[in-house]
């Protein structure tokens, strides 16, 4: 019976997809089955950051109004055979999901995964709402810094009162992920340190992504970054997030990329 | 901006920080409905002192800190010395 995830933030351009991708095939490295629902319906890119964006052929509307069967509509992972997506709709209305069709379709799946990977639209409308709406764990996808904990905190919110366990009076697990930091200006007190943003938020942490080229690198060539570059950073970050999310207490650190003396010299970035 | 102030120049995340939490408590109260806590602790310490005092409305400042397991609430009154009314009085 699989676990649903919901990849949520409130603030566009944190990550979500990013992290929705690299939760998802981190998961599924470990051998566990994983089905990704891209939520964003209108503007979808989970296929695109996945690689699978010219095997659409169904999405989840189609799905939701009975046009396609679920079997149809999921794409398998060319590198992942335990890794599959549910593509939004690019062309329909948000409004045409409608809870009852996501309820199926979530039910549908929970047999058959071990995780079903709902990746919210930013905002905190009908397409946010509902792909938290039968969450048992929420990840917030949060960058150290202002506007973005201020959107967590509202969808925080919303979470404790707008899911289905939340009415039943059951709690959602909640985890905050760390996206694009900066060790360095975290240290010149130029970006929220780790601390300030978990005890703001006061929700516990799940994993702390550096900003690092390979994520943008990663979603150019339309793989997420976990299998685009295994070791780098960015990627065993994710890969320790997605052990903490099976269970495993694996120590919480800050990966960091190696630099040869050349990019210390002059490799320095202008901040 | 004096060479005191170039040398006690720090980072902006302790700002944001402090920015933030005040921010977010009035939003946490906002959305279960209460009355802003805060705001109305302000109306009634402030009804409280300028029986006794005149002070300047804009020279109090209340804010909250969050901890783990207490939070604080920190009162900041500024009140004029009689010296000061003084020697305002007199330039």
């Amino acid at each position: 019976m699989a676990k649903v995830l919901v990849v949520t933030s409130g603030k566009g351009g944190v990550g979500k997809t990013t992290s929705t991708a690299a939760l998802g095939a981190a998961l599924a490295q470990t051998g566990q089955k994983v089905a990704v629902i891209d939520f964003d319906v209108g503007l979808r890119n989970l296929d695109l950051v996945m690689g699978a964006e010219r095997r659409v052929v169904f999405d989840l509307i189609n799905v939701v109004q009975g046009v396609a069967k679920l079997s149809q509509a999921l794409i398998r992972d060319k590198r992942l055979d335990t890794l599959w997506l549910l593509p939004a709709s690019q062309t329909r209305d948000k409004d045409a999901l409608t809870e009852e069709g996501i309820a199926a379709i979530i039910k549908e799946m929970q047999p058959n995964f071990d995780w079903v990977i709902c990746d919210s639209p930013a905002g905190i409308e009908r397409g946010a709402t509902l792909a938290m709406r039968f969450a048992d764990i929420a990840v917030f996808v949060t960058n150290p810094e202002v506007s973005s904990v201020r959107d967590s905190d509202r969808i925080i919110g919303l979470l404790d009162s707008k899911t289905e366990k939340a009415e039943k009076g059951q709690r959602v697990e909640k985890h905050v992920l760390i996206t694009r930091y900066d060790g360095q200006r975290a240290a010149r007190g130029e970006m929220l340190n780790i601390e300030d943003v978990l005890e703001i938020l006061s929700t516990p942490l799940l994993g702390i992504i550096p900003e690092s080229e390979e994520v943008l690198r990663a979603s150019n060539i339309g793989s997420p970054v976990t299998l685009s570059n295994p070791t780098s950073a960015p990627a065993r970050a994710y890969l320790d997030a997605a052990r903490r999310l099976k269970g495993d207490d694996v120590p919480m650190h800050i990966p960091t990329d190696r630099k040869g003396l050349f990019d210390k010299l002059f490799g320095r970035r202008a901040a | 901006m004096s060479w005191f102030d170039f040398f006690r120049r720090r980072g902006s995340a302790p700002v944001a920080r402090e920015r933030l939490q005040i921010l977010l408590s009035h939003e946490r109260a906002a959305a279960r409905g209460e009355p802003d806590l805060l705001a109305k602790l302000r109306e009634e310490i402030l009804a409280v002192i300028t029986k006794h005092i005149t002070i300047d409305h804009e020279k109090v400042d209340v804010s909250m800190d969050r901890g783990a397991t207490v939070s604080t609430l920190e009162i900041n009154v500024e009140i004029p010395n009689p010296a000061g009314l003084l020697a305002a009085a007199a330039t």
